[in-house]
């Protein structure tokens, strides 16, 4: 009774409320949804206002009401921390956008809103859940909550063979990464429970609990030579490099974003890679920090091989969305780059962390400006985004022309827009981290995909070819054209590129955190 | 030296002179913003709006030229603000002009404002965006050269490389499409290199802020490794050597020159280019002595290669705009000559270079384009026989190749002088004197062949044919404006060097004092510092003060 009294007492519910209240909402709309009609988009909009109203709520909690400390709940299943209310913020911001997006590209097609949105909901706090999980059980059950609404998301539109395909390939590829993370964390937990590691010393770990992050933290600084451990923890790191698509398991991210509806491979490109960011930098800066020496090698192979295999083939693509999955590749391997980085200044990782984080802003108002647009498009098959269908849309649409352009340019790292202040920041740590061949595998990948996403550039604003006069067809099936009333997408859009400008110029109060 | 702190309460604070030197980088930056916002339709309201554009950063940079008070050898017209920028790398936003930035900022706005009357005379489609494009681009050169802050520098010239890439990519002739494609992942690569460099120079040196006189100061007290410097100064050297076009990475210059709209090539080539050598002369050499001697063998050869190799190709072109190119990129050779000496008479005499060059170079480009309206042809076999028809613009164009090739009366000549002279200084350099010295030899061949073919002569078939549909008359009065504007600067560097050399001579003796200083017992006239002046005993003191290397020898 003693030891459950201990146990209770630390659950703490309200440290958690946003995840409740998202959770309940994402309930409360799918039973909305059962009284509605069939095509009725009311669903959305009431999502969208949960949201809005949730991340507000949650950035005055953190910022303004109460600054929350570094501590454990649960019984150490969850941490929280400042850095873990950021990446809440993020997903909650994420996840807003996504239903913007969402809300807009269901009311043209004859697809149920409700599921959406209760899916987008739930797998966000799921992933809220995931960052600030302190126990690999917690770990594990946070990104299976995620999965599977992310399996469903991905194969949403039911009559598009190519979105069902795309769902059968990440279920697989999501399965096998899944199981590669539990055996991962099973062969540590072989390992940590069993006394013969700690030899003399087990006495005093007596009673801890083997799957804990402190205690596995300790049990690898003392055995970083283990073969099992080492085991365990490459197949763990295997496991989340498949969630953020780094090499060599990045296989599945141009067919899956290919597939999938246009909002869903925004989330997926910005929240599920940023959930896999911030539990790997949590892993190698706590539980596997001992074992660094034997890491940093590793990581400096899979950053130097995401980095050039994701821009390479991103050059030879002529479908969009599969362009944009392979840069998002590369994207990854740029950010492991500061992983590695924090991993070198040890107790001082927090550096790297705040870069990691503003480049992972930065890439959130880049690429949901970049996929709104696109979600825009009118096309037949919503798969097929070539570079064709952007031929002089800065002309036709100039609006959506600078949106698409200040994304793309934010991706690219040009001035004045944020991607640059981001990539400045990143190769400024990776120097001071003296990661000098990462460093120009970095280089030389920002400037490969300067091709590929100038070339976009290319087809959006300069004109590629006169028109004649017996063009015709051609405009008929002109996706641009038939718009349906979209005065507040609009200014969401705007409203990012904006963003993505002023952070560019002046980084203000982000400045001092670095 | 006065520090202001620009604050809503003491914005009145500033003098007249950081009013123009902030406005010639906010004033077009704002009319541009005007055009990409598509305010107001009067065509008339708008084009006087862009002169206004251009002519401020013009009168802004002739007045702040004259104004200039370099004696001291310190920065002048400082705006300081270090709210503004990343805190943790150092970033401040600084403003102000010394004695090498000084002439290249009113060079910036006189070419500026060439290149800007003939884009608003050039009747382009979508003419609005086409001047917000090219005020933006003037924006960013003006800050450029005026920015301290060395990321506000490189900052500043993205501002102005993006829509080079841009214009080309919408206005370029031939093939512009690819073109833009080549010239944005040559010069991204190049920035990005240079970016390294940079962060380099801001990581490992433990300085108060990221501008030179922080740096200098904290590499005084601390001075990097040999083998540190080589590294950075290699990568500040190569990222800046492929946006200046130095000799294997060249390729693109030529090409874009002759795709891109005139305005674009006469900023492009005369201004921004410089941004390169600007970085090495003002920043990665004197911080990084020992790295520039390193380096100083290779990029010997390197710019002999583009004085010889490219001046080669320059005489093999018969289209005359890519002669021009590939000219301005052999001519960049002397400037790289200059560098590579390592002297403070060589430094001096690449920024002399510079200006007159970017005079020049823009002064060919805008003759070039006249003389396609009226032969209506860039190949050069096709033309002759125009200097009967259009004195004036003939006039013009010999004047210009005369400037190029370099004959004393023009600001070329005290540049190439100059460098020729410091190349003589060491006797290990002689065979490099050699054989740049033939490279006058070169660019006589293509200047005046060129002349030669399209002046003089009969006239040709085409020539005629094109005259029965268009009328060819000489040179309109708002033609004459522009090339008026820049040769008669061409002329007063030739005339009177020391109106900028004076000044580049206190701010280069007082940053190059690492290099070996017996070379400046013989001195041309463009470089002599003012013996027994005041100043100069205020400079000596200087450097002494903050040189550990001139105080030893001092001793001895």
């Amino acid at each position: 009774m003693e030891a459950y009294l201990n146990f209770s007492n630390s659950n703490i519910w309200l440290e958690i409320w946003p995840e409740i209240v998202l959770a309940l909402g994402a309930l409360f709309i799918l039973g909305f949804d059962l009284f509605r009609k069939n095509n009725s988009s009311s669903s959305g909009i009431l999502a969208i206002i949960l949201q809005a109203a949730l991340l507000f709520i949650h950035l005055f909690d953190y910022l303004a009401w109460h600054h929350t400390f570094d501590r454990d709940t649960f019984a150490g299943m969850l941490n929280h921390g400042i850095q873990e209310d950021i990446m809440r913020s993020f997903f909650l911001l994420s996840s807003l956008l996504v239903s913007i997006l969402g809300h807009q590209y269901l009311k043209g097609r004859k697809l149920r809103s409700g599921e959406f949105h209760h899916l987008t909901m739930l797998a966000t706090a799921g992933l809220m859940i995931l960052v600030q999980s302190n126990h690999f059980l917690m770990l594990f059950v946070a990104l299976e909550t995620v999965a599977v609404c992310f399996y469903t998301l991905v194969a949403y539109n039911r009559e598009s063979a190519k979105s069902l395909e795309a769902g059968i390939k990440y279920l697989i590829f999501g399965a096998l990464s899944s199981s590669l993370l539990l055996f991962g964390i099973v062969l540590l937990y072989g390992v940590a429970s069993s006394p013969e590691v700690w030899g003399a010393n087990y006495e005093y770990y007596v009673g801890q609990d083997p799957l804990g992050f402190q205690y596995l933290g300790n049990l690898l600084e003392a055995n970083p030579d283990h073969i099992l451990l080492r085991a365990g923890v490459v197949l763990i790191i295997s496991g989340i490099a498949f969630k953020i698509g780094a090499a060599p398991f990045q296989i599945w991210v141009p067919d899956v974003y290919h597939g999938s509806p246009m909002p869903v491979t925004a989330f997926l490109a910005v929240s599920s890679k940023a959930a896999g960011f911030f539990v790997l930098i949590n892993l190698v800066n706590g539980p596997f920090l001992g074992m660094a020496d034997f890491l940093l090698p590793l990581f400096g192979f899979v950053a130097t091989f995401t980095i050039f295999f994701g821009n390479l083939a991103a050059c030879g693509q002529r479908n969009i969305k599969r362009m944009l999955g392979l840069s998002g590749v590369a994207h990854a391997g740029y950010l492991l780059v500061a992983v590695m980085a924090s991993m070198h200044f040890a107790g001082d990782s927090d550096r790297a962390i705040w870069v990691l984080f503003f480049y992972l802003f930065i890439y959130l108002f880049a690429s949901f400006s970049v996929f709104g647009v696109m979600g825009l498009a009118q096309l037949e098959d919503d798969t097929e985004h070539e570079f064709s269908h952007y031929e002089n849309l800065a002309k036709k649409h100039p609006w959506m022309g600078f949106v698409l352009v200040s994304g793309i340019g934010s991706l690219a790292g040009i001035p004045p827009f944020a991607g640059f202040v981001a990539k400045l920041l990143l190769i400024s740590v990776a120097y001071e981290a003296n990661l000098y061949f990462s460093l120009a595998a970095l280089v030389i990948g920002v400037a490969i995909s300067i091709y590929y996403y100038f070339g976009w550039i290319r087809e959006i604003t300069f004109h590629p070819r006169p028109s004649f006069k017996d063009d015709e067809n051609v405009h008929a099936k002109d996706p641009w054209l038939q718009l349906s009333r979209i005065g507040i997408f609009k200014l969401c859009m705007l409203s990012l590129a904006v963003i993505s400008i002023i952070l560019g110029l002046w980084q203000g109060p982000f400045g001092d955190a670095f | 030296m006065q520090l202001v702190f620009l604050g809503t309460d003491n914005l009145i604070q500033m003098s007249i002179y950081q009013i123009l030197l902030l406005g010639s980088i906010v004033v077009p930056a704002m009319v541009s913003i005007v055009f990409y916002s598509g305010i107001g339709r009067d065509e008339l309201i708008l084009k006087k709006l862009a002169y206004f554009g251009f002519g401020f950063p013009f009168i802004a940079g002739i007045v702040l030229f004259l104004s200039f008070d370099g004696s001291n050898g310190a920065y002048c017209f400082e705006i300081f603000q270090p709210r503004m920028g990343l805190q943790k790398l150092k970033i401040t936003f600084h403003l102000g002009l010394n004695g090498v930035s000084s002439p290249l900022f009113a060079m910036a706005g006189v070419v500026g404002l060439a290149a800007g009357l003939t884009a608003i005379h050039s009747g382009a489609e979508r003419l609005r965006l086409y001047l917000a494009l090219l005020l933006t681009m003037q924006a960013g050169l003006m800050g450029l050269f005026a920015s301290i802050d060395l990321f506000f520098y490189y900052l500043f010239h993205e501002f102005a490389l993006i829509p080079t890439f841009i214009m080309i990519g919408l206005w370029g002739g031939r093939d512009r499409r690819s073109i833009a494609l080549e010239i944005t992942i040559y010069l991204t690569l190049g920035a990005l290199i240079s970016l390294g460099g940079l962060v380099a120079l801001n990581v490992m040196v433990d300085a108060e802020k990221f501008d030179f006189p922080s740096l200098s100061l904290a590499l005084s007290d601390f001075a990097l490794a040999d083998s540190t410097q080589f590294k950075i100064f290699g990568l500040l050297l190569f990222g800046f050597g492929i946006l200046v076009a130095l000799f294997p990475f060249h390729t693109w210059a030529a090409k874009g020159y002759q795709c891109a709209p005139t305005s674009v090539s006469m900023l492009h080539a005369g201004v921004l280019k410089k941004f390169g050598l600007y970085g090495l002369i003002q920043i990665a050499s004197p911080l990084l002595p020992d790295g520039a001697l390193a380096w100083s063998p290779y990029l010997l050869w390197l710019a002999l290669g583009n004085v010889i190799i490219v001046g080669f190709v320059a005489i093999a072109q018969n289209n005359l705009k890519s002669m021009v190119g590939y000219g301005s990129v052999m001519h960049m050779g002397y400037c790289f000559l200059g560098v590579a000496v390592c002297s403070p008479l060589g430094a001096g005499s690449g920024v002399m270079l510079m200006v007159a060059h970017g005079l020049s170079v823009s002064l060919m480009f805008l003759l070039s384009t006249y003389v396609y309206k009226r032969s209506g042809t860039f190949e050069m076999d096709e033309m002759g026989g125009l200097g009967k028809k259009t004195p004036v613009l003939s006039c013009f164009f010999v004047a210009a190749t005369l400037a190029t090739i370099g004959l004393p009366g023009f600001g070329n000549f005290w540049g190439e002088f100059g460098v020729f002279l410091s190349l003589g200084q060491n006797s290990d350099h002689h065979l490099f004197l050699f054989l740049a010295a033939l490279g006058i030899i070169l660019s006589a061949v293509f200047g005046l062949r060129a002349v030669a073919k399209i002046f003089y002569g009969k006239s040709s078939n085409s020539l005629i044919e094109h005259e029965k549909e268009h009328t060819i008359c000489d040179l309109s009065l708002s033609e004459i404006f522009p090339a008026a504007v820049i040769l008669s600067a061409l002329l007063f560097l030739g005339l009177w060097p020391r109106g900028i050399s004076d000044r580049i001579d206190y701010e280069i003796y007082s940053r190059y004092y690492h290099f070996n200083s017996s070379q400046s017992m013989s001195l041309p006239p463009c470089c002599l510092v003012k013996q027994g002046g005041q100043e100069n005993n205020q400079t000596l003191s200087l450097f002494q003060e903050k040189s550990p290397v001139s105080k030893s020898s001092a001793d001895e």
